[in-house]
């Protein structure tokens, strides 16, 4: 093979690009990176394709749509509507529809690749946080992914409002209601965002300019960060024989990443536009231009707004003879409002902001981790983040129970009054089963890395005993069940204990107190020297896959 | 080395120098007690590595992944030209071109990535490697070295010994922002009275969402709904935002199943007439139209938040997030028999704000 140095052709190229940018440089540091494989760490790569599909498709979209909530009558090609009153926003979208050959393919992708997006990005942060990657020196990193998956929001629902649909304009009439909830300056952040009364007549065109400049520009940008730091940093792996906190193991960017992750794009793509081909989505000629007074039964928001329309639904006005809205002094607290509306929503995203500090404060770790956590390793994380999970998910099925009372023949009262049930009771009840559930995966671990795997043969022995055989696990297999960790509580300081002290040790406690000690090479050693009731292994066995281990396993298991 | 089980294997490569300040084990973890790192597990070939026929196969897979995209361009292209969605304006035609179009054009996509991924995993190396973490860290010497920077730098600008440039350059900054906030001042009116306002007063004529025709109270049937705006709704300067205040529900139900009120409230007793209700449409609790009605049982459902106001109870609230009932538009008929409006509504109608409670 010839050298690009060598080869008249690419020489030239070559030469001219290195002489200006210093590509040769370039080429040297990332060209051979290495970064570890695994199936999770695709979740975020799905969310970077999704967004770059949203570019594509969205700025297809612009060269039609007008943002404008300017009355007109429709005349185009959808009958049903023809001589409506509609806005100039819904008429564009229905014409990008019906009279734009791909038009309703390029909508219906950018809203499968939106709704893709978000959900590709909530399940990249769950990935990331049962696997501890937030840990130093990660913690900024998780504070910019954050920071997207808000941003992502914001740019769904800004976008979700610009047909100026039925469907949409109520979405933004609750929008304007919670805004109106704000004590003290709520009624004028609504009259500055409406530009006066609702709907008002600038709302599209503003929400379209943050929609398709400031929040993506913001997108955009904050990528780069989060790239950024994932090369500076470089990837984290899952704890795996010959895989430490120091090294990276994997495949070069060049040729096999730039392949399978280039691939990985167009798979994306393609998924989203085979999608976008056979499912309808956001049917806004179905729903009508917006109208103050009608509505369809069934009014659902995009899923990822569904937990905050859920809170809001789960919240009753009356708490008995107690109203959740009373004025003091003339003026309004509307608790009903504010507390699903704005402060459930703040909490979980300040919560979500604060993780990393509160576990490295509580573990006192202020180590660099490198190596992912398996879940089941870390039951307390674990059982939060399904917590969590169960939290946000008991919300967003509040905002379907019209739907699921239908469907299914219950009351809507009772659906509901389960589910303010499950709001209270469902996080603690998931924490607590997530949490055996991880110690009973470790106890079984453990087990398997002292006694080796049941074999299902019956042995009997001279003296008449009988026992079943077990085979040993080999170094490779056993040191996945037995590299972790033990996790450390913080105690409390010798002497004099303040209050925060105090805290800080009894919520170590409840973090860390409840835990199984990883397998040590002399826990090992006595297992196989004594039958301890678990069956134990045939020494100098004829089965070929025994391998004999005695205590250190790890030298003897070599060349295996 | 200390921070690390793998000590020397050949597979993990040499782990020299201390990543991070302090990668160490924890403290008093007893190096006795851990397992060491047994290393990468030797290399599995794949018969793409040993069978050269297996490879050709490999090549001709993807090369055929690689057409067959192609083709789907091809689809797409003919989906494009030869299905043309201005001379057959049917829905079914529109819904054709789409699947046509987007089915090329997916598979086109797909497939480029489907023969990527199948050529990197049978056909480039896939041997793992092994690449060293540094530290994030500078080294205690470059922490000297930059903060000696800052600190020169900072001396030479002379920032902490002029201490009025300082301040001064701090008093302008701070209220510099102030503009940029004034600026938006005029991204709206102020409120003012206008959410108590609404197209209702006394005299104006009940009529049909959205055609505009009054409705003679002999036309309300018992059980019958009404969807209804104020008459001249349409000439107002903006009909989007008062019909977001004025729309109302109109509901003739026996007026045997209406519980009177009593004390302060005894007089709307009168504000039916015959019967037929008129209540704001608009819920109160976040805006909503409340446009469910249960013959049945007389509540009136938001489909939004599903607060549930029950017409026998003068709309209290008895189910939902929203707190206060549905204010009611006091109704009686002209000379002519059509409903009209005896007075506006008692109090704003729509969603709470704060100011709601306020006096005028």
């Amino acid at each position: 093979m010839s050298s690009i140095l060598t080869d008249k052709r690419t020489a030239t190229l070559a030469g001219y690009v290195d002489d200006r940018v210093g590509a040769s440089k370039i080429v040297k540091t990332f060209a051979r990176k290495i970064f570890p494989d695994h199936w999770s760490f695709m979740l975020g790569e799905i969310a970077l394709y999704t967004f770059v599909v949203l570019l594509i498709s969205g700025t297809f979209l612009t060269f039609w749509y007008t943002p404008s909530m300017a009355l007109t009558t429709y005349e185009g090609s959808y009958p049903p509507l023809v001589g409506q009153t509609v806005s100039e926003a819904y008429e564009t979208t229905l014409n990008i529809s019906f009279d734009i050959r791909g038009g309703l393919l390029m909508r219906q992708i950018h809203h499968w690749a939106a709704l893709l997006f978000v959900a590709a990005i909530l399940a990249h942060m769950a990935r990331v946080f049962v696997t501890g990657a937030f840990r130093k020196p990660r913690e900024l990193n998780w504070i910019v992914g954050c920071l997207l998956a808000i941003l992502a929001l914001a740019a769904g629902f800004t976008g979700y409002s610009l047909p100026d649909d039925l469907l949409s304009g109520n979405g933004l009439r609750i929008i304007s209601g919670v805004i109106q909830a704000i004590p003290v300056v709520g009624t004028y952040m609504a009259f500055f965002i409406f530009g006066g009364e609702f709907p008002g007549e600038v709302i599209i065109p503003r929400l379209f300019i943050l929609h398709v400049m400031l929040i993506p520009a913001a997108l955009l940008a904050l990528i780069g960060v989060h790239l950024g730091l994932l090369v500076l940093h470089k990837h984290m792996q899952f704890p795996a024989p010959g895989r430490t906190n120091t090294n990276v193991v994997g495949y070069p960017v060049f040729p096999v990443y730039a392949a399978k992750a280039g691939g990985f794009f167009f798979i994306v793509f393609g998924v989203v536009v085979l999608m976008a081909a056979v499912v309808t989505i956001n049917p806004i000629w179905a729903y009508g231009p917006y109208d103050p007074s009608p509505i369809g039964a069934g009014t659902q928001p995009d899923w990822y707004i569904l937990f905050v329309d859920g809170a809001l639904r789960l919240m009753p006005g009356w708490l008995g003879p107690i109203p959740t809205e009373f004025t003091t002094f003339g003026y309004v607290w509307s608790l009903n409002i504010l507390l699903p509306g704005a402060v459930v929503p703040g909490l979980m995203i300040m919560a979500l902001f604060a993780y990393p500090w509160v576990e490295q404060w509580l573990s006192g770790d202020s180590r660099e981790h490198h190596l992912l956590d398996r879940p089941r390793n870390k039951p307390t994380r674990t059982g939060l983040g399904v917590a969590a999970l169960v939290f946000y998910v008991v919300m967003a099925l509040a905002a379907t129970n019209d739907l699921v009372a239908t469907h299914f023949h219950i009351s809507i009262n009772d659906m509901t009054y389960v589910l303010r049930t499950l709001f209270f009771v469902g996080p603690p009840l998931a924490f607590w089963v997530t949490k055996r559930v991880c110690l009973g995966l470790q106890r079984r671990d453990r087990d398997l890395a002292l006694h080796g795997r049941e074999t299902g043969r019956i042995v009997r022995t001279a003296d008449g005993e009988y026992f079943e055989v077990h085979e040993p696990l080999d170094v490779y297999e056993r040191w996945n069940l037995v590299q972790q960790e033990a996790d450390q509580l913080v105690p409390l300081p010798t002497g004099r204990a303040s209050g925060l002290d105090k805290l800080r040790a009894r919520m170590s406690a409840f973090f860390f107190e409840d835990r199984i000690e990883p397998v040590t090479p002399a826990e090992l050693e006595a297992a196989h020297s004594h039958d301890d009731g678990h069956g134990r292994e045939l020494q100098g066995d004829t089965d070929p896959h025994a391998v004999s281990a005695s205590g250190r396993g790890s030298e003897t298991g070599h060349g295996h | 080395m200390k921070d690390s089980p793998t000590t020397g294997h050949n597979d993990a490569g040499p782990s020299h120098g201390s990543v991070g300040t302090d990668l160490a084990a924890p403290e008093g973890a007893d190096l006795e007690n851990r397992f060491a790192n047994p290393g990468l597990p030797a290399h599995r070939y794949r018969t793409t590595d040993i069978d050269p026929a297996a490879a050709k196969r490999a090549e001709r897979q993807v090369s055929t992944i690689f057409l067959l995209s192609a083709v789907g361009t091809v689809v797409f292209l003919v989906g494009y030209f030869a299905l043309p969605i201005d001379d057959d304006k049917s829905f079914g035609r529109l819904q054709l071109s789409t699947m046509v179009l987007g089915l090329g054009l997916g598979f086109a996509i797909f497939l480029i990535g489907i023969g990527l991924v199948h050529w990197a995993k049978t056909l480039m190396p896939d041997h793992e490697q092994i690449e060293l973490r540094h530290d994030i860290r500078g080294t205690d010497e470059e922490r000297r070295d930059a903060s000696n920077i800052i600190l020169d730098g900072v001396e030479e600008s002379g920032i902490m010994r002029r201490t009025v440039i300082r301040n001064s350059l701090i008093g302008a900054m701070a209220i510099l922002p102030i503009p940029a906030v004034v600026l938006f001042r005029d991204l709206g009116p102020l409120p003012g009275e206008v959410l108590r306002e609404s197209l209702w007063e006394e005299g104006v004529r009940l009529t049909r969402d959205p055609d505009g025709t009054p409705i003679r109270a002999a036309d309300v049937t018992f059980g019958s709904v009404f969807h209804v705006i104020p008459d001249g709704l349409s000439e107002s300067s903006h009909p989007i935002e008062e019909k977001a205040k004025a729309a109302v529900l109109l509901i003739r139900i026996q007026p045997e199943d209406v519980v009177p009120l009593e004390g302060e409230q005894a007089v709307r007793n009168d504000w039916d007439y015959d019967g037929i209700y008129a209540y704001s449409k608009i819920c109160t609790h976040v805006g909503c139209p409340v446009a469910l009605y249960e013959q049945q049982t007389h509540h009136l459902l938001c489909p939004c938040h599903q607060s549930t106001f029950d017409l026998t109870q003068h709309c209290k609230v008895i189910f939902g997030p929203a707190k206060r009932p549905l204010p009611q538009l006091p109704i009686t008929v002209d000379s002519e028999g059509y409903l009209v409006a005896s007075a506006g509504f008692p109090e704003p109608p729509g969603p709470s704000y704060w100011e709601r409670g306020a006096s005028e």
